[in-house]
C-alpha cells in the first residue's frame, strides 16, 4: 500500500475542514477560535510539506517555515487582544464583542 | 513500507481525532491539550516524509512556546467556560453543512492528484540525497543564501508581534510608585527642604 500525495492531502483537507467548523460551531469562546486558527494553519503547512516531499523541491518547507513563524506571532497578538478586552469587558464572549456595530 | 503506510494512518487517525476534540470538548484546558497532540502527530507525519527539521520545529516552537502561552491565557482568563456551551447546538446544522460541503470540494480535488513524472526534481531547487545532506542542512542552505530576505522579513514580523503584545499588554497601574531616575538626580537643596520658622510653644 504506497502512501501517496493525495493521502496527505486527504489528512490536510479533513483538518482544514475541522478547523472551519470549529469556527462556525464555538460562537462564544474567542480561544476556541483562536485555535481553530491554528489548526487551519496546521493544514496548510501539511500540504506545503507533501509538495515539498513529493515534487522533491526544498522551497516548499521554507515556505512552510515562513507559514510557522506567521502563525506564531498571530497567535501572540490575538492572544495579547484577547487578554485586553478581557480585561475592559470582563468577557470573551464572541457576541458581547459589538464595540463597533459590525 | 508496509510499517511506513501504518504509521501515517496511526498518525493521520490521531490527528484527525485530536483536531476533532480540540473543537468538541467543554474545557477550554482540554482543547489546548489535545491541539498539542494534534501537533506531535502532525510533526510525526512530517518525519515520515522527511521534513525533519520542520517537525522539530513543529514541536519545539509550537507546542513549547505558543501552547503554553495558550494554556497561560485559558488559565489566567478567569471565565465562566460552562456558561460559554450555551448555545452549541444552534450552529451545528449551518456549521456542518458547510464543512461537509467543503470536505466534499477538497476532497474532490485532491483526490485525483498526481505529479506528472517529468516534473520531479525540476524544481527550483531540488531536495538533495539524504546520504548527503540532512535535511536542516539543506534548509540552512537555502534559507540563508536565496531566501535570506524572507528570512530576515520573518525576523521583522517576530520583531513586530513582539513589540505589539507588549504595548497591548503593558498597564500603568495608578498608585503604583515608580522609580523616577530624572527627578531624583535633578533633586536640589530648595526643592527639597523646607524651612519653617516655628513660633516657641506652638508647634506646628
Amino acid at each position: 500500500m504506497e502512501i501517496g500525495i493525495a493521502h496527505y492531502l486527504g489528512v490536510a483537507a479533513i483538518l482544514f475542514t475541522i478547523g472551519i467548523f470549529g469556527i462556525f460551531l464555538n460562537r462564544k469562546n474567542v480561544i476556541v477560535i483562536l485555535m481553530s486558527i491554528e489548526l487551519l494553519l496546521l493544514a496548510v503547512n501539511i500540504n506545503l510539506v507533501a509538495f515539498s516531499y513529493f515534487m522533491q523541491d526544498l522551497v516548499g518547507q521554507i515556505f512552510a517555515l515562513l507559514v510557522l513563524t506567521v502563525a506564531a506571532a498571530e497567535a501572540a497578538i490575538g492572544l495579547a487582544i484577547v487578554v485586553v478586552y478581557f480585561r475592559n469587558r470582563g468577557s470573551i464572549a464572541v457576541e458581547d464583542i459589538n464595540m463597533m456595530k459590525g | 513500507m508496509v510499517l511506513q503506510a501504518l504509521f501515517f494512518y496511526l498518525f493521520a487517525a490521531l490527528a484527525v481525532a485530536s483536531a476533532f476534540m480540540v473543537i468538541a470538548s467543554r474545557n477550554p484546558v482540554h482543547s489546548v491539550l489535545f491541539l498539542i497532540l494534534c501537533f506531535f502527530n502532525a510533526a510525526g507525519l512530517f518525519v515520515l516524509i522527511g521534513a525533519e527539521y520542520l517537525a522539530m520545529l513543529l514541536v519545539v516552537v509550537y507546542v513549547g512556546a505558543v501552547m503554553v502561552l495558550f494554556l497561560f491565557v485559558v488559565m489566567m482568563l478567569d471565565v465562566d467556560f460552562a456558561e460559554m456551551r450555551q448555545g452549541f447546538l444552534q450552529y451545528l446544522p449551518i456549521g456542518a453543512l458547510i464543512g461537509a460541503i467543503l470536505l466534499a470540494e477538497l476532497l474532490m480535488v485532491v483526490s485525483g492528484w498526481y505529479i506528472a513524472p517529468g516534473l520531479l526534481g525540476e524544481g527550483s531547487a531540488p531536495i538533495p540525497p539524504v546520504e548527503q545532506t540532512q535535511n536542516i542542512a539543506a534548509i540552512g542552505e537555502l534559507l540563508y543564501t536565496r531566501y535570506i530576505y524572507w528570512f530576515q522579513i520573518a525576523g521583522l514580523v517576530l520583531l513586530v508581534a513582539m513589540i505589539g503584545a507588549i504595548v497591548l499588554t503593558l498597564r500603568h497601574k495608578p498608585g503604583v510608585r515608580r522609580q523616577n531616575i530624572s527627578e531624583q538626580v535633578a533633586r536640589r537643596p530648595e526643592t527639597s527642604i523646607e524651612v519653617v520658622k516655628v513660633e516657641s510653644g506652638k508647634g506646628l
